[in-house]
C-alpha cells in the first residue's frame, strides 16, 4: 500500500512552547498528483510543510520519502530525497543571472572557473521542459514576479524535484500570470511530479487538485476527492463552526455627523488616488489580495512613509505626519502586520512596550515616573485582558493573541482615537481571535475609529460597517453592510488594469 | 525554577571570573593584591571605565564606535595645545575640548543616522581623520607646560582614592542613571532589540543615535583629559589601540554586539578584568605582544559565547 505514495507524513507533531503548532497530523501524497492543502490563518499548513523542507524539526512523527523514513528532514535531505518547496518569498539573488540563480550552490565548473555557458544551456532545457520562454542571460530583477516564480519551479526541476510543495504560489501574481502557472503546474503533474498546493482561493483548488486535505487548528480534519466535495462542506471543514457565530455581535456605533479621517487622492508609496472617509465610531474594512497597497495605504497615513500628494485630514484638520511619532502625537495608531518585527518589542517587557510612545509625555525632565509607569502597565494590561504573570515578563514569553494585545494596550495608553489594524488576528488562534474581535468592538463603542486590512473574507465581512477594496494601489471598489459578500469583494480585488505577462 | 537560577549564575558569571582572576593573580605574585598596587590598577582602568559609559550605549543599539580612541587622542593634543601653546584657561580648555569631543561624535552621529552608513564605516573614517588630525596639529611631537593643578585631575587624590578613579565612580553612576531612571534608556534598548518596532512606537530613531553618539564621544573625551592630566603631555599616540580595550571591557560585560541587552554594573566587572588582566600580566613581566594575544583572545570568547548562546536558541 505504502509504495504507491512518494511522500507521506505519518502523526507530524510540532510544539512549541505553550503551543501545539500540529497535532499528529498525518498526509499522503502520490505521484502525478496535485494534493491541495487547506485551512484558515494558523491552522498549521506552513509549519506542516515546513517540516519536509527541514526548516521545522517535528517533536515528534515520521516522514517517509519513496519508502525511506526519517524522523526530521534537513535541507540538504530533502533537496537528495528530491523534495522542492516554492515559498512565497523567493529565494533568489537579484544581481545575479537566471541560470545563475537556478545553479546557485551547485555551479557547475570547469576546473575552478565556472562554467556559464553550460549553466545557461542546462536552464534553457529545464524552460523548455516546461514550455516557458525565459532568457537565462537575463538578471532576475528585471523578470516579473510571475516569470521570478517560474525560476523557482525550473531550478527545481533542474534538481529533478519529483515533489513539489508550493506555498500560495498564486498570491503575488496577476491574473494572467496564475494562468501560466497553472500550465506549468498541470505540466509537471502530466511529467508524475507530486504537488502540494496550498492556497487560500478555493477556486483555484476546484480547478488544480485532485484532492485536498484540510487542517484547522493544527489538526488534520480530512481528506477530500475534490470533483465529489463542495464548497460549502469545504468552508464549513476549514472554519468547523456556523460563521456567524465567529463574530461577536456589536451595536452600531457608527457616528456620521463626525469625519475622523478623510483621504484625498492621496498618491505615494505605490498607491494612486486614494479617497476614503472614515466616520467616528466606524470599522473601515480595507479587502483586497496581498501586493495591492493597503499596508502601503497605512503607513502614509501613520507617516512611516512619505505620500507624494494628496491630502490627509484628522477631525477635519489637514495633517502631514513626518514620522510615526508625529502621527501618534495626532491620535492615529497602527497595529502592524508583521507583529514580532515590527509590532512588539520582544525583549523589552509588558511594561514597557505599554508605556512606549508616552514615556516623553509621562517623564519629567525624561526621568520615568515609575509610578505613573507602573499604573498605566496594570490598568491597559486589566482592560485589555492581557494574560502574563506580571509586568516585568518579557513580551516574546508571551502567545501571540497577547502579544498583539499589548500593542492595543500601548496605543489605548497613548490614547488614540484612529486604529489602524492590519491583518489583526494572523497567526492567532481561534479563542485569541474572537477576543481581539471583541475588544476592537469595545473601542468603537468608546467612539474610537478603526481602519481594518485583512485578506481573511470572514473577518472584513463580520467585523466592517463598510468595505473598500483595493487593487493595485487603486481605490476599485466601496460596499455598504447590506452588500458583503465574498464574490463581490473578490471580483473587486481581482480587478487588474494589466494583463500583460512578460519580462519588463 | 531551575532557569531562574541559571539566569542569575549567568548575570553574575562575569563578578566570580573576576574573583577567580584576582585569586589565581595573587597566588602569582603577593603583591597584586597590596593596597597600592588596587589603586593603581583601579587608576589604571579608570580611562578605560568613563569611555566605556559611551561604547556601553554605542553597542546597546548594535553599534560600534572605532574612534574612541583617536577622540581620545584628539582631545588630548587639543586640550593641551589650547593651554600650552594658546595660554587658554585651565577650565574653558577643558569644557571645550568636550564640546568638540562631542561634536565629533556628532558628526559619527550623522554620517551614520541621517546618511545611513554603517557605523563601522563611518567610525571608522573618523578614527583615521582624527589620528591624522592630532598629528597636524602637534606636528607629532609631545605638548608639555601646563598649569600645575590641572595635574591633580589625574594624578590626585582626595583621601586615598585617586581623582581619576572617583570620575570613573561619578560617570559610572551617570551611566546608569540614564540608562535605568531616563526614558532615554528604554529608547537605547528598544532601539538595540528592534529598531523597526521601535520607530513604529514613536521613537525617532534617528535623534537617539545621535545622541549615543554624541555621548560616546562626551566620555572618550573625558578619558582622554583625564590621561592628559596623569601623563603630563599631550601625545600624538596617546589613546592609539584603545577602542579596542574600550569595547573588549564593554562586551566582557555581557553586552550583547547584536544589541538590545546588558546592564553597566557588569560593565564595571568587565573594565575591572582587563584592568586586572593587565596588571597581573605586567606584575608577573608577561610581554606586551603576548599581552595582546591574550586579549584578542578573550574578546573572541566573549563575543563568541554571547552569539553561540543566541544561535543556539535560535535552532
Amino acid at each position: 500500500m505504502s509504495e504507491e505514495y512518494v511522500l507521506q507524513l505519518q502523526n507530524i507533531r510540532k510544539e512549541y512552547p505553550g503551543v501545539v503548532a500540529l497535532k499528529d497530523v498525518t498526509l499522503n501524497l502520490k505521484a502525478g498528483e496535485i494534493l491541495a492543502l487547506i485551512g484558515e490563518n494558523g491552522a498549521g499548513k506552513s509549519t506542516l510543510i515546513k517540516t519536509c523542507s527541514g526548516a521545522v524539526i517535528p517533536t515528534s512523527g515520521k516522514i517517509i520519502v519513496n519508502g525511506k523514513e526519517f524522523t526530521s528532514m534537513t535541507p540538504q535531505s530533502a533537496a537528495e530525497n528530491g523534495i522542492a518547496i516554492i515559498y512565497q518569498e523567493f529565494n533568489n539573488v537579484g544581481e545575479l543571472s537566471v541560470a545563475e540563480n537556478i545553479f546557485l550552490g551547485r555551479q557547475i565548473r570547469k576546473g575552478i572557473m565556472i562554467d556559464k555557458g553550460a549553466m545557461e544551456r542546462e536552464a534553457a532545457k529545464a524552460f523548455k521542459q516546461l514550455n516557458i520562454d525565459i532568457d537565462p542571460k537575463t538578471l532576475v530583477k528585471n523578470l516579473t514576479v510571475g516569470y521570478q516564480q517560474m525560476v523557482e519551479i525550473a531550478k527545481a526541476i533542474q534538481q529533478d524535484a519529483k515533489i513539489l510543495i508550493m506555498d500560495e504560489p498564486s498570491a503575488p501574481l496577476t491574473n494572467a500570470e496564475v494562468e501560466s502557472m497553472f500550465k506549468v503546474v498541470e505540466l509537471l503533474r502530466k511529467k508524475g511530479v507530486a504537488i502540494i498546493y496550498i492556497s487560500h482561493r478555493l477556486d483555484e483548488i476546484y480547478r488544480l487538485s485532485d484532492r485536498i486535505v484540510v487542517l484547522r487548528d493544527g489538526e488534520y480534519i480530512k481528506t477530500l476527492i475534490t470533483k465529489d466535495s463542495h464548497v460549502n462542506e469545504l468552508i464549513e471543514l476549514m472554519v468547523g463552526r456556523e460563521l456567524t457565530e465567529t463574530y461577536p455581535p456589536r451595536m452600531s456605533s457608527v457616528d456620521k455627523s463626525h469625519i475622523t479621517l478623510e483621504v484625498e487622492a492621496l498618491t505615494g508609496n505605490g498607491d494612486k488616488d486614494i479617497n476614503l472617509k472614515v466616520y467616528r465610531g466606524e470599522v473601515l474594512g480595507i479587502g483586497g489580495l496581498v501586493g495591492a497597497g493597503r499596508t502601503e495605504l497605512a503607513e502614509m497615513i501613520f507617516g512611516a512613509k512619505k505620500k507624494d500628494r494628496g491630502k490627509i485630514r484628522l477631525n477635519g484638520k489637514e495633517i502631514n505626519p513626518k514620522d510615526p511619532r508625529d502621527a501618534i502625537d495626532l491620535g492615529i495608531a497602527l497595529v502592524p502586520e508583521d507583529r514580532k518585527r515590527h509590532g512588539v518589542l520582544l525583549g523589552s517587557s509588558v511594561m514597557n512596550n505599554i508605556n512606549m510612545p508616552i514615556y516623553n509625555r509621562t517623564s519629567k525632565l525624561s526621568v520615568i515616573n515609575r509610578k505613573i509607569e507602573k499604573e498605566t502597565a496594570e490598568n491597559y494590561k486589566d482592560r485589555m485582558l492581557i494574560k502574563s504573570p506580571n509586568l516585568n515578563q518579557l513580551v516574546k514569553n508571551l502567545s501571540g493573541g497577547n502579544q498583539q494585545k499589548v500593542i492595543l494596550a500601548k496605543w489605548m495608553a497613548a490614547n488614540a482615537e484612529l486604529i489602524i489594524f492590519d491583518e489583526p488576528t494572523r497567526g492567532i488562534d481561534v479563542g485569541a481571535k474572537y477576543e481581539i474581535y471583541k475588544l476592537i468592538n469595545k473601542l468603537v463603542e468608546e467612539g474610537k475609529t478603526i481602519l481594518l486590512i485583512s485578506s481573511e473574507m470572514e473577518e472584513l465581512m463580520g467585523m466592517s460597517d463598510r468595505i473598500v477594496v483595493l487593487a493595485e494601489g487603486r481605490m476599485v471598489g466601496s460596499l455598504e453592510k447590506e452588500e458583503f459578500s465574498q464574490t463581490r469583494i473578490m471580483e473587486f480585488a481581482s480587478k487588474s488594469s494589466n494583463n500583460e505577462v512578460g519580462g519588463k | 525554577m531551575k532557569s531562574k537560577v541559571t539566569y542569575h549564575l549567568k548575570d553574575k558569571a562575569i563578578w566570580v571570573v573576576l574573583v577567580i582572576l584576582c585569586i589565581a593573580f595573587s597566588i602569582a605574585n603577593s603583591r597584586f593584591l597590596a593596597v597600592d598596587n588596587l589603586f593603581t590598577l583601579a587608576r589604571q582602568v579608570s580611562m578605560y571605565g568613563i569611555a566605556s559609559i559611551g561604547m556601553t550605549f554605542v553597542i546597546l543599539i548594535a553599534g560600534i564606535d572605532l574612534s574612541t580612541g583617536t577622540i581620545i587622542t584628539f582631545v588630548n593634543i587639543i586640550c593641551a595645545n589650547f593651554m600650552v601653546n594658546m595660554g587658554m584657561n585651565m577650565y574653558l580648555a577643558v569644557i571645550l575640548s568636550l564640546v568638540i569631543s562631542t561634536l565629533i561624535g556628532a558628526l559619527n552621529g550623522f554620517m551614520i543616522a541621517t546618511i545611513g552608513m554603517p557605523a563601522i564605516i563611518a567610525t571608522f573614517a573618523s578614527q583615521t581623520v582624527f589620528e591624522g588630525a592630532a598629528y597636524l596639529i602637534s606636528g607629532g611631537k609631545p605638548i608639555f607646560g601646563y598649569d600645575e593643578r590641572f595635574k591633580m585631575l589625574g594624578q590626585g587624590y582626595i583621601g586615598p582614592v585617586p581623582i581619576p578613579v572617583i570620575i570613573m565612580i561619578l560617570c559610572f553612576i551617570v551611566g546608569s542613571f540614564i540608562l535605568n531612571k531616563t526614558y532615554f534608556g528604554r529608547y537605547f534598548y528598544a532601539v538595540g532589540g528592534n529598531e523597526a518596532a521601535a520607530r513604529l512606537s514613536g521613537i525617532r530613531v534617528s535623534r537617539v543615535k545621535y545622541l549615543i553618539y554624541a555621548l560616546s564621544g562626551f566620555f572618550a573625551g573625558l578619558a582622554g583629559i583625564v590621561l592628559l592630566s596623569r601623563t603630563n603631555s599631550g601625545q600624538s599616540t596617546a589613546g592609539k589601540g584603545w577602542e579596542f580595550d574600550v569595547i573588549t571591557c564593554v562586551v566582557l560585560g555581557g553586552v550583547s554586539v547584536t544589541g538590545g541587552s546588558g546592564k553597566i554594573s557588569n560593565v564595571v566587572a568587565g573594565v575591572l578584568i582587563i584592568g586586572s588582566l593587565k596588571n597581573g600580566m605586567i606584575l608577573m613581566n608577561v610581554s606586551a605582544y603576548t599581552q595582546m594575544v591574550v586579549q584578542g583572545i578573550i574578546l573572541a570568547l566573549a563575543v563568541g559565547f554571547d552569539c553561540w548562546q543566541k544561535r543556539k536558541k535560535e535552532q
